[in-house]
């Protein structure tokens, strides 16, 4: 019985904007719960019966009342509505200065890889003070990453990447739960959130046996996989290139287009056939199966490391793009 | 002399004899008392299971039952709680016997597929409590795919099989009911001159008429997809597990108002009788249950803030939520209104009925704070959310379900039940309620999440405050039942119109004669006229 307390910590920056929604609806809360108890309260006193053969007047309907109690408490929740949304949209749009985390969930732990290679099982180390945007995908069942201190959740459902981000506040060792219903060890799918010091993450980070970078680590997937036998540097493979492609618009065969993000890399190893690449053939076979949830993470990550963030205007695939092959080049969110 | 009288005039409980007739029984009335029989089974079923839950909640190690039984038993909890006791409970019990008797028709519009719809309930019951029995369930009453169709072991299909044929029973009631209403009103019986009960009821049918078949849609969906993998909402067969919760919350969303709206009506009657009253506003109220009927259909999406859904969805389900907040303000406003000016008496079924304002009131407070999306990212699927809608759906539909039995328990059975233990009850029930649940509020957004078996230790105190309350109200529910089947036998003969009540039900006698009426009655006033009703008396008298 550790502990005891009736307010959670406050441990990100998202924590105060929800704590004080909090507070205001509360405060509406309590003054319509007063209101509504002692009026009931005193009239029940106040017009108790006192004889069996009394006779209340009849009222007839009070416009003007019914019209203020419903306008009233309307203009009351568009408030709450307005500032509950404000809070979700912030929530939403992760700061582009965010350093990227890899998380998949699976019954029933959570797996995490820090872009420079590090793991973590049921435990994050993240540094204080700058914004950590987390891209999540489940290998099974819907899960939920949910940190109390931090105010923040998102369900993690499997064939699909989700996002969140956080800034943390406050150094301390916060609990990682996993909030939506997962099957027999449910609730024992969770940890640690440790939120270091600046200094500390980067000592953190530079200890221990790493196996390569994410990156490092998906090139070598890219290689065993022999994706590269088909996506080139030039416009020799049957594969479009790869290289400066995150972040740009891909024109699709059949018209259209597409940003190349996380979701659409991991959509076209998955279900290649789902979006044909203009000027291509549909000769690409699936992976589906045959690489886990935590290798696309490295493979996505490999790609995206393989050129900056967008430039201007859709690149004109099945043309040259600029080839930058430097393996944490530009602005990528890995690199900070 | 009264009793010698009382027992000799014939009445639905005596017109005959045996087990026939009551199975194959076709009067509104009698199908009324199946139901409560049956429902009440379930009632203390689910409660053993809750009891279960929250003993072994009592320590944060989980050392009372396994994880894998632990989940069981909350979803069978949920699954007998809510299909087959809340979506019943005052519509299959009370709606059925006083619905036809309040508007002065001698039986429902259908009464063959009235008592159809009771044996559905039963055998759906059955087979669900058999399957969550014999092979168990893990998903939780949501059934969330993908787990409910690739993952969980348990007998999800038969389960579900038990909910989609109960699903129809609901279907069938809902159907009876409109129809009713509009095809057997007794002359005089205008659409405003109906009790608000009926309104409610009217409102309610309209859900289960338009909502249930989405269920059964759902539960067929999650069927195919189990057993022949069709890929609707598997990810790796380009379906989306999304998908099913959108399903599943069009109907579930709208199935919280299939419970509470009921007891709104059962509240508007009861109010209005232990005030000597009309209802305050009621045109408003009536049209609040309606409204809260249709926009109750446009907000299933709250329950998707967190899962995926568009930035932009996820505000106008947030939005449209609170327009539904406003109905039900508005009735709250008009029975505390009622009560100003009024003749308050304190029996029992007014101690539950208050209860039910104090309780929905605290609950629907609440649901601001989840419509808000900012706040439900942190406390969706943690205690808060439990807290809110057991507040909504104990505090609230059970609370209006108690006090609708007591309030015409009389009528029922022609029985009054001793009412210094009645109102005992009342109180016990109020007070464990608010001691099981107010903590789960506070645990909640501590962030303590739902579902959970082992917890940390910091929440123990919480959860410890939460199993004391539960015994309490474990003593509460036991109370009435141990006093209403005394009072079967022991209990003092009930006259025709113990409360001073208006409506119809209250001009027959207790219990009313096979066909309600020795004649169809005229009604020549609005709903809750007392100066009439107490002007007749003194003639009477």
């Amino acid at each position: 019985m550790d502990r005891f307390q009736l307010f959670p910590v406050q441990a990100s920056t998202l924590a105060p904007e929800v704590d004080h929604l909090l507070y205001f609806l509360l405060a509406v809360a309590v003054f319509f719960t007063l209101l509504i108890f002692g009026a009931i309260f005193y009239f029940a006193i106040r017009y108790r019966r006192r004889s069996e053969n009394e006779l209340p007047h009849v009222q007839h309907t009070g416009y003007t009342l019914e019209i203020l109690w419903s306008v009233i408490p309307f203009g009351l929740t568009m408030v709450m509505f307005t500032w509950g949304a404000s809070i979700y949209f912030t929530a939403s749009k992760p700061p582009n200065n965010a350093i990227q985390i890899y998380a998949v969930g699976k019954q029933w732990m959570w797996k995490l890889e820090h872009a420079e290679g590090q793991r973590e099982i049921n435990e994050l180390h993240i540094p204080i003070g700058t914004p950590v945007r987390l891209t999540m995908a489940s290998e099974d069942v819907i899960h939920s990453f949910f940190v109390p201190a931090f105010r923040t959740k998102q369900d993690v459902v499997p064939g699909r990447y989700s996002t969140t981000w956080f800034t943390a506040t406050k150094p301390g060792k916060y609990h990682l739960f996993c909030a939506e219903y997962c099957g027999t060890n449910h609730s024992g799918m969770g940890g640690w959130v440790y939120v270091m010091e600046p200094m500390d993450y980067q000592n953190w980070l530079s200890g221990g046996a790493v196996e390569g970078s994410m990156a490092e680590s998906g090139k070598k997937l890219f290689e065993q996989l022999a994706c590269n036998n088909c996506h080139k540097d030039d416009n020799s493979g049957r594969g479009p290139i790869l290289v400066g492609l995150f972040g740009k618009q891909v024109q699709l065969a059949g018209g259209g287009s597409v940003k190349a993000d996380e979701a659409y890399f991991r959509e076209s190893i998955l279900q290649p056939q789902a979006k044909i690449v203009y000027g291509f053939e549909p000769v690409m076979p699936t992976f589906q199966g045959l690489v886990t949830e935590e290798q696309l993470v490295q493979l996505v990550e490999y790609v995206k490391s393989l050129g900056p963030k967008p430039g201007t205007g859709p690149v004109d695939n099945g043309q040259k793009p600029v080839p930058e092959k430097s393996s944490t080049a530009g602005s990528t969110p890995a690199n900070r | 002399m009264i009793t010698a009288a009382a027992q000799e005039r014939e009445n639905y409980l005596n017109a005959s004899h045996g087990l026939k007739s009551w199975f194959l029984t076709k009067d509104h009335k009698r199908i009324g008392l199946l139901y409560l029989a049956t429902i009440t089974l379930f009632f203390f079923i689910g409660g053993a299971f809750a009891t279960l839950i929250r003993v072994e909640l009592l320590t944060p190690q989980g050392n009372l039952v396994s994880s894998e039984t632990y989940n069981k038993l909350f979803t069978m909890h949920g699954v007998m709680m809510i299909f087959f006791f809340l979506i019943p409970s005052i519509p299959a019990v009370l709606g059925n016997f006083f619905l036809p008797i309040m508007i002065g028709a001698r039986d429902l519009a259908f009464p063959k597929l009235n008592l159809l719809s009771w044996y559905l309930l039963v055998v759906g019951g059955m087979f669900s409590l058999y399957a969550m029995l014999a092979g168990g369930v893990d998903t939780g009453w949501t059934f969330y795919t993908p787990y409910s169709t690739t993952y969980s072991n348990g007998y999800v299909i038969a389960t579900a099989l038990g909910i989609f044929i109960a699903g129809f029973s609901s279907i069938l009631t809902g159907l009876n009911f409109i129809v009713t209403i509009h095809r057997m009103r007794a002359p005089g019986m205008t659409w405003f001159r109906m009790p608000l009960f009926v309104w409610a009821h009217y409102a309610t049918s309209l859900i289960q008429v338009l909502g249930t078949p989405v269920l059964a849609v759902t539960i067929v969906l999650l069927f195919l997809e189990r057993v022949f993998h069709l890929g609707i909402f598997d990810p790796a067969r380009g379906g989306d597990p999304v998908l099913f919760q959108h399903l599943f919350w069009f109907y579930s969303h709208p199935a919280v108002y299939i419970m509470v709206l009921p007891a709104m009506g059962v509240v508007s009657e009861v109010i209005s009788t232990f005030s000597r009253k009309a209802i305050f506003g009621y045109g408003f109220v009536a049209f609040s249950s309606v409204s809260i009927a249709v926009l109750g259909f446009l907000v299933w999406g709250h329950h998707l803030f967190v899962s995926g859904q568009s930035l932009f969805a996820g505000m106008v389900f947030s939005f449209l939520s609170y327009f539904v907040a406003i109905p039900s303000a508005i009735k709250v406003f008009n029975w505390t209104a009622t009560l100003y000016k009024g003749s308050i008496s304190f029996q029992t079924p007014m101690l539950y009925a208050l209860g039910f304002i104090g309780l929905f009131t605290m609950g629907g407070l609440t649901g601001l704070f989840v419509a808000a999306l900012g706040i439900d990212m942190h406390v969706t699927d943690t205690y808060f959310v439990v807290a809110h809608f057991h507040y909504i759906m104990v505090g609230g539909a059970i609370m209006g379900y108690m006090s609708g039995l007591h309030y015409w328990w009389p009528k029922m059975t022609g029985r009054m039940y001793p009412e210094a233990w009645a109102r005992l009850s009342a109180l016990v029930i109020f007070l464990g309620f608010n001691l099981t649940f107010f903590p789960q509020f506070i645990l909640g957004y501590l962030g303590m999440p739902r579902r959970y078996h082992l917890y940390p230790p910091e929440f123990q105190v919480l959860n410890v405050l939460s199993t004391a309350g539960a015994s309490v109200l474990a003593v509460g529910y036991l109370m009435p039942m141990i006093y209403f089947i005394w009072s079967l036998r022991y209990g003092k003969v009930a006259p025709v119109n113990p409360w001073g009540a208006t409506g119809l039900e209250w001009k027959t006698s207790s219990p009313p004669p096979v066909h309600n009426f020795d004649e169809t009655p005229v009604v020549t006033h609005d709903a809750y006229d007392y100066a009439s009703l107490m002007a007749e008396e003194v003639e009477v008298g």
